[in-house]
């Protein structure tokens, strides 16, 4: 299928610890300014405007009240996603293939150093009648998950530490990332057990940062002119939300919205047609699940690449923006973090990370403990 | 005359709808309640779960239930189990956005067929939903006044009613009508007879709002089935496409804004017959659903939707303007104010009544001479969203 959409303009602000500094909205101001720039548009020039965000993340219920002005979106179409970022994408991306926009925005923002505890959060997240009364800490099902990953792919926590050191080390060349590091999987190993066998450093950390994508249609772009990254592909999809009934070794909803996304793009082979993959690596684990649902590969197979260092010596190059452990985690915004500096990449604008002969590339996104939910898109480059 | 606007590429249809009843306090689940709405859906367009590419959800605070991430909670009670599910939000705006966010899978070709459920349980917030409600305001500016949505409507409706100079003998009407239209509704949740005289003789809850002018707390849900044209025209006998959308959102600064008027709501009114090509909305639309969580809005959004001039929509009420059998009969379905108002639910629910009005199954309910096309809107956020769906049979 011919690719209809594209994204035109990048805003990104650097991703932080802390921002006392700005607000969320001057930081989606930030962010807007520097998209509208890149794409050379005026805001009153997009048709439609997604935002993504979650109520409780943002501390204000029916928090798209307080979107539409630092986009400069008043009177024009706005609605919000409480989902993933890569579902606001394919919001912004079906409204123009539907033909009643030509231009669209999508914006998320992560304003986490907000959050005193963000676990507290995330047991309001577990089912209120089955799940919560047992009390335990969030993470904890990471901890189970993962546990059952290691045990059906048959391999030890040295695969998940080497991720760690991975995806810090890459961060240390990516300008947005919050946590690069040059650290090594024995230091992972002897970091504190958090739910084991997680350990503290292989969980992302938070980070604050805004995201705007500008879109547009082919035609819009042959009519204006911009450099275009294509969206050739974009699906997600949703598995078992209660905990005793899904499974735990596989990440089928990352599987699903592969299947959806290489459908679209007409991919048969992803390691031989896609040459960057971004996936969703909150957990170290997942990183290794995600990848198997991006290769279609069996369980364990994705821990077993990784420990051959094919992921870190750049065969296979993955997460090489540093990944959420990289650069930080930024809830539902994570995924269009990493698709704004996947776009980058295939723009040929990384700065210091940039990489040579990136054509293609698959943005892999989850939406967390202890959800199921994750998306897919292959972009391709100009 | 209104001009045209940009026409879609693919035509979308509604073959399908369903409710739950809607009540006080439910005892089912939000799940639950998902659950009949989507089944009754499904069941009424002839399809099955496993034929369903794609569901939405639509839900208003997850402050209601205190569950973070509520679309993730409800999903495998909406059907949403190993498919794309996706949960639009736009406040009290969402019942109504949720068919704009359904046509939006089907019109981008990505989907054929596609199961839009909306639910609301405001029952768990105790002792009363209301206080939920302080957490949509600006944490800075205007919690520490601890304001609730009672307080800022009774602003809002004394502003229009002093702009115009309507009285609350006006206003009370709405509640006459919309009750009395509910008695003919099977899910319907406050149905009564009432005169204006005990609508005004119930007690004031922030002056001029009484009590009877409120919508109640409401647990529901509400679904529908889209197809596109290729597979409705297949499986539907009549089915009533999906002819304009439009929304839009105004600024967070609602005290910076004449609450008169809601010119948000003309935004979106005017998107939605742009795409409609509807020029002469007062003759072209037939019945119409407009939002009423409190008795002025109705007429405050009739206005908006260009359907009436501006202050004039309570002498249109009173003259029968907007009766079942009157000339443009409005919120016969008897509204959030007689059905009930589980905010996201509440606003599908009026989709579903203009798939059974235009189709002629309103039972007890149908208005006269056979309507083509309907409206339906819906509001929210501060003051701030509006929401729009046209639809029509041929």
């Amino acid at each position: 299928m011919e690719p209809s959409v594209a994204i035109i303009g990048i805003g990104l602000t650097p991703l932080r610890s802390v921002s006392p500094d700005v607000s969320f909205r001057e930081m989606i101001f930030e962010a807007a300014t520097r998209a509208y720039a890149d794409a050379g548009v005026t805001p009153r020039e997009i048709d439609t405007f997604v935002t993504v965000a979650e109520d409780f993340h943002e501390g204000t219920s029916i928090t798209d009240e307080y979107t539409p002005d630092q986009l400069g979106a008043v009177r024009r179409p706005v609605q919000t996603i409480a989902g993933d970022g890569l579902q606001g994408l394919a919001t912004a991306y079906m409204l123009i293939r539907s033909g009643i926009a030509e231009t669209a925005v999508v914006e998320a923002h992560s304003k986490a150093s907000n959050i005193v505890h963000h676990e507290q959060i995330l047991a309001l997240a577990l089912d209120p009648t089955f799940e919560r009364p047992r009390r335990f800490n969030p993470h904890a099902v990471a901890g189970l998950e993962m546990r059952r990953y290691l045990h059906e792919a048959g391999v030890g926590p040295e695969a998940t530490a080497r991720v760690v050191s991975k995806n810090r080390r890459a961060a240390l060349t990516n300008t947005y990332a919050a946590y690069g590091a040059d650290i090594g999987g024995d230091e992972v190993l002897a970091s504190a057990p958090l739910a084991d066998p997680l350990r503290e450093l292989e969980v992302s950390r938070y980070a604050d940062g805004a995201v705007v994508l500008v879109l547009a249609s082919a035609e819009w772009i042959a009519d204006r002119g911009a450099t275009p990254v294509w969206i050739r592909g974009i699906g997600w999809a949703t598995d078992e939300p209660s905990l005793s009934g899904r499974p735990w070794g596989t990440a089928v909803y990352a599987r699903m919205a592969c299947q959806a996304a290489y459908a679209q793009a007409g991919i048969r082979s992803a390691v031989g047609e896609i040459n960057l993959f971004e996936v969703d690596d909150t957990y170290a684990y997942k990183e290794l699940q995600h990848l198997e649902a991006a290769l279609g590969l069996e369980v364990g197979e994705g821990a077993r690449l990784t420990e051959s260092a094919r992921t870190a010596n750049g065969q296979l190059r993955v997460n090489i923006s540093g990944g959420n452990l990289g650069m930080g985690y930024g809830y539902d915004a994570s995924a269009l973090f990493r698709t704004a500096v996947t776009a980058h990449q295939l723009r040929g604008t990384a700065g210091p990370g940039q990489l040579k002969d990136i054509h293609s590339a698959l943005v892999l996104s989850w939406r967390g403990i202890p959800t199921t939910t994750g998306g897919a898109v292959v972009l391709g480059a100009p | 005359m209104l001009p045209k606007g940009p026409r879609p590429r693919r035509r979308v249809a509604v073959v399908g709808a369903g409710l739950s009843l809607f009540a006080r306090r439910a005892l089912e689940t939000g799940k639950e309640l998902s659950y009949y709405a989507a089944s009754a859906a499904l069941e009424s367009a002839g399809l099955r779960r496993r034929d369903v590419q794609a569901v939405v959800m639509a839900s208003a605070p997850d402050a209601f239930d205190g569950v973070h991430m509520k679309g993730e909670y409800l999903s495998d009670g909406a059907g949403g189990w190993r498919k794309p599910y996706l949960r639009a939000y736009v406040g009290g705006g969402s019942g109504v956005f949720s068919i704009i966010s359904g046509w939006t899978l089907v019109a981008s070709g990505l989907f054929d067929v596609v199961l839009v459920v909306a639910e609301e349980k405001m029952s768990p917030t105790q002792p009363h939903p209301q206080a939920a409600f302080i957490s949509i305001f600006d944490h800075t500016i205007e919690r520490p006044l601890g304001p609730n949505l009672l307080w800022i409507f009774s602003l809002e409706q004394s502003r229009y009613m002093h702009t115009y100079g309507i009285a609350n003998e006006d206003i009370a009407r709405v509640s006459v009508k919309n009750k009395h239209n509910a008695l003919g509704h099977p899910a319907a949740q406050l149905g009564a007879e009432l005169t204006v005289e005990e609508v005004l003789a119930s007690e004031v809850v922030a002056w001029p709002v009484h009590r009877l002018m409120v919508s109640p707390i409401s647990d529901g849900a509400a679904a529908i089935v889209l197809a596109a044209e290729e597979v409705a025209t297949r499986i539907s006998d009549r089915p009533v496409w999906v002819e304009g959308i439009g929304w839009a959102l105004d600024t967070s600064y609602w005290g910076n804004r004449d609450l008169a008027y809601p010119r948000y709501v003309e935004d979106a009114a005017r998107m939605a017959y742009a795409m409609a090509g509807i020029t002469e909305p007062r003759k072209e639309i037939h019945v119409v659903e407009p939002y009423d969580p409190f008795a002025y809005k109705e007429l405050h959004h009739l206005e908006g939707l260009l359907l009436a001039d501006r202050g004039k929509a309570p002498e249109d009420l009173a003259n029968g303007r907007f009766d079942r059998d009157g000339p443009l009969p409005s919120c016969p379905s008897g509204g959030l104010m007689g059905v009930g108002n589980p905010i996201a639910a509440a606003g599908l629910m009026k989709l579903c009544e203009l798939y059974w009005q235009l189709r002629g199954e309103a039972g007890a309910r149908q208005v006269p001479n056979s309507p083509r096309r309907g409206l339906a809107q819906a509001w929210g956020d501060l003051m701030q969203i509006g929401t729009v769906a046209i639809l029509g049979v041929r």
